[in-house]
C-alpha cells in the first residue's frame, strides 16, 4: 500500500515537473508545478515528515506559487520569440539530463541505498507529533540559524520592495523632515496695526 | 515497503528534469524560475528521505532552512522579473546583454 501510493506520487510528480519545462503556457506551467508540490507533500507525508508538507502545501503552493501567477498574468509577453531555440536545444537537454540521471541512479541506485543496505526504521507510534519534535530542535539547537532564517526573509521582504516601488510624479506627499524641523517664525507673522474706531450707528433704531 | 534508493532516485529525476528545462527554455525568464524552484524541491526530498531513514529530525531542520531561502529567492527573482519588464518591455533572457558579459 505504501509503495503503491509512493509510486503513484512520484509519477504524478515526474509528469507534472516534465510538463511544466515543457507547455507553451507560463500559466499552465505555473499550474502544473502547483500540481507538483502537491504530490511532493503527499510523499514527504509517506515519509513521516508531516510539519513539512503542510507546509509546503500553505506556504509554497498558499503563497509563493500564488505570486508567481499573479506575476505571471500581470505581465503581458508576446511568447512567440521566448520558444524559439526549443526545439534546437531539446536533443541537447535531453541527452544531457539522460547522462547526469544515470551517473546519479549508479551512485543512488537500489545497490548502495537499497532496502537490504538501509533497512526502513520502525514506524513512530500514534501519538508521535512531527511538530513537537520540529519545533523543540528549532528553538533549542538550531535557534541561531532560524533567526538568520527570519533576517533572510526580511532582507528579501525589503529588497522586493525597494526593486519594485516607484515613487508617481503627480503624487502629493509629506516630508516628515521637513515637517519635524519646522521654527515658530515659519509658521507665524505677528503683525501691529492700528486699533480701528468703533463705527458710530447711523440713526437710533429704537423710538 | 519505500527503499532510501526510491526516493534519492525521484530526486535525482527531478533534477535532471528541471535542468534539463533550463537547457531547452533558454529565453524564458520565468520557466528558468520554476526550474529553479524545482531543483530545490528536488534536493529537497533528499534530506527528507535521509532523515527519514537515519531517524534524525535535523535534515528536516534543514529543508525548513532551504525553503525559507527559495521562498526569498522568488520574492526577489519575480521584483527583478518585474522591474526588467517595466524598464524593457521584454523577459527574453538573449535581450538582456545591457551589462555586455
Amino acid at each position: 500500500m505504501e509503495s503503491v501510493l509512493f509510486y503513484l506520487f512520484g509519477g504524478i510528480l515526474v509528469l507534472s515537473s516534465a510538463a511544466v519545462v515543457t507547455v507553451r503556457n507560463p500559466v499552465y506551467a505555473v499550474l502544473f508545478l502547483v500540481l507538483a508540490f502537491f504530490n511532493m507533500a503527499g510523499v514527504w507525508l509517506l515519509l513521516e515528515a508531516e510539519f513539512l508538507a503542510l507546509v509546503l502545501v500553505l506556504v509554497y503552493v498558499g503563497a509563493v506559487m500564488v505570486l508567481f501567477l499573479f506575476v505571471v498574468m500581470m505581465l503581458d509577453i508576446n511568447l512567440d520569440p521566448l520558444r524559439e531555440g526549443f526545439v534546437r536545444y531539446l536533443p541537447v537537454g535531453i541527452v544531457v539530463a539522460l547522462v547526469i540521471l544515470a551517473e546519479l541512479v549508479v551512485v543512488v541506485g537500489g545497490e548502495h541505498f537499497g532496502l537490504q543496505q538501509i533497512p526502513a526504521p520502525a514506524a513512530h507510534a500514534a501519538d508521535f507529533s512531527n511538530t513537537k519534535e520540529l519545533g523543540r530542535l528549532l528553538y533549542t539547537e538550531y535557534v541561531y540559524q532560524f533567526e538568520i532564517a527570519s533576517v533572510i526573509l526580511l532582507v528579501a521582504i525589503i529588497a522586493a520592495i525597494v526593486l519594485t516601488f516607484r515613487r508617481r510624479a503627480d503624487s502629493k506627499y509629506q516630508d516628515p523632515d521637513v515637517q519635524v524641523s519646522v521654527q515658530r517664525a515659519d509658521r507665524i507673522r505677528i503683525v501691529k496695526m492700528a486699533a480701528e474706531e468703533k463705527a458710530t450707528l447711523k440713526g437710533d433704531g429704537h423710538s | 515497503m519505500i527503499a532510501l534508493s526510491d526516493c534519492l532516485i525521484l530526486g535525482a529525476v527531478l533534477f535532471c528534469i528541471s535542468m534539463a528545462g533550463i537547457f531547452i527554455n533558454r529565453k524564458n525568464l520565468i520557466i528558468l524560475l520554476m526550474a529553479i524552484e524545482l531543483m530545490l524541491l528536488a534536493v529537497n526530498i533528499n534530506f527528507v528521505a535521509f532523515s527519514h531513514f537515519a531517524s534524525e529530525p535535523a535534515g528536516q531542520i534543514f529543508v525548513f532552512f532551504v525553503l525559507t531561502v527559495a521562498a526569498a529567492e522568488a520574492a526577489i527573482g519575480l521584483a527583478i522579473l518585474i522591474l526588467l519588464f517595466r524598464n524593457r518591455h521584454t523577459i527574453n533572457v538573449s535581450h538582456l546583454d545591457t551589462l555586455k558579459g
